[in-house]
């Protein structure tokens, strides 16, 4: 039973994949982009690890499994924390069709 | 016209991979006496799909910062892929070679988004 | 020293974790290696070490904190799905400005995750003397840096208060 639910977990976890990578391939700036991949990406990820753990048990392979998910629960949000700002830096427009942009008025005069 | 002819990729693209799926799991890397190895081949076929998609990202992308991401989530998926193999395989150092993945990927696009700054590595 | 003793703490445990079913053999080397581990970056771990002896905040962290985060994630990706499988793509996106009465550092990078992984939003860069995140929205409802602060921040900012400072 609890292997059905495991495997419940995995299809759960790249159905979101999928639906991560499709963002990354449709969506139009950079920006926009980060933010589907990065959420959707996180959390199959982290759905396929739980389902490993699941299915494996508590044994050397599932606590690793447990582990890398807390790992990527932490890093990854920090990742795309460092690839916006590092891409705001580097002067990367936003879409054409953005509303405001409160962060390129405030900071105008330091680059 | 340019968008019909997306759409048309996108479906020729969808039905490859439901053709794929439905046919036959991953023909290799596999033991048969293993339970759910079925559903799972056809689990791994998905994630490569995705990871294609990330790869027209790299492929494609108009900036630098484009690339950086698609490298990112490729990192962070294939640490999905070797969970699976773990179970499918029964071979636990699979995962080991996922945690080791999962943290060189998060340094190095750490790197390279300090790279994206134009400030050099030493700020 | 006592985040010496904290570091070295949670060596060892990560240690044992990966190292698992431990047994004498494997604790000994764990014992070296996280002594090593902790005399060498030790100090920059937690400078304010004394915090985590208090029981409340764990109690806050696992039962008040985690169910919300995580079942804002789960929105989150909803939401993320739903815009990108929508033919016509339903998006508004935007860079606001957000405000935050927070002061430390691990409670900033808790509420910067937390605002990555929640519906829509992603944090773009803090400017920390003055308070004030900069958040890449995908569907802006108001621009003014109030209801930004009303919709985007406050789910978290008692509990974090709570939890961190």
């Amino acid at each position: 039973m609890i292997d059905i639910i495991g495997l419940i977990f995995i299809s759960v976890g790249f159905t979101f994949d999928v639906f991560g990578c499709l963002g990354l391939v449709r969506l139009p700036d950079v920006y926009n982009r980060l933010q589907a991949a990065t959420k959707c990406v996180t959390l199959g990820t982290c759905s396929i690890l739980f389902g490993t753990f699941l299915v494996v048990g508590f044994n050397a392979a599932g606590i690793k499994a447990l582990l890398c998910m807390v790992f990527l629960i932490l890093t990854s949000p920090v990742a795309a924390h460092a690839i916006a700002r590092g891409a705001h830096r580097a002067q990367v427009k936003l879409w054409e069709g953005s509303i405001v942009d409160r962060y390129k008025e405030d900071k105008e005069g330091e680059f | 016209m340019l968008k019909k002819k997306r759409w048309l990729i996108g479906a020729v693209i969808l039905a490859t991979a439901i053709i794929l799926i439905l046919v036959r799991p991953f023909p290799f890397l596999f033991y048969p006496d293993l339970p759910y190895v079925g559903f799972l081949g056809r689990a791994l076929y998905i994630i490569v799909l995705a990871c294609l998609l990330c790869l027209y990202r790299i492929w494609k992308g108009p900036t630098g910062a484009d690339r950086i991401v698609a490298i990112d989530i490729l990192g962070i998926m294939i640490v999905g892929l070797c969970a699976i193999l773990t179970i499918s395989t029964n071979r636990s150092w699979y995962i080991d070679i996922g945690i080791a993945w999962a943290l060189q990927s998060f340094i190095s696009t750490l790197a390279l988004s300090k790279y994206l700054e134009g400030k050099g590595f030493d700020d | 020293m006592r985040s010496r003793i904290v570091l070295f703490l949670i060596a060892l445990l990560l240690w044992s974790l990966l190292s698992w079913m431990p047994d004498w053999q494997h604790l000994l080397v764990g014992v070296f290696v996280a002594l090593l581990v902790a005399f060498l970056t030790g100090d920059l771990f937690a400078q304010r070490a004394h915090i985590l002896r208090r029981l409340s905040r764990y109690k806050y962290f696992f039962i008040h904190y985690l169910p919300v985060f995580l079942k804002e994630c789960f929105k989150a990706n909803l939401d993320v799905a739903w815009r990108v499988l929508h033919p016509a793509l339903p998006i508004n996106p935007g860079i606001v400005k957000v405000k935050t009465h927070l002061k430390s550092d691990t409670a900033l990078t808790f509420l910067a995750n937390s605002i990555t992984l929640t519906p829509g939003t992603l944090s773009v860069d803090i400017d920390k003397d003055n308070g004030i995140l900069y958040v890449h929205w995908i569907d802006v409802k108001d621009k003014d840096i109030e209801g930004a602060t009303r919709i985007v921040v406050e789910r978290f900012e008692k509990l974090l208060k709570k939890i961190f400072d």
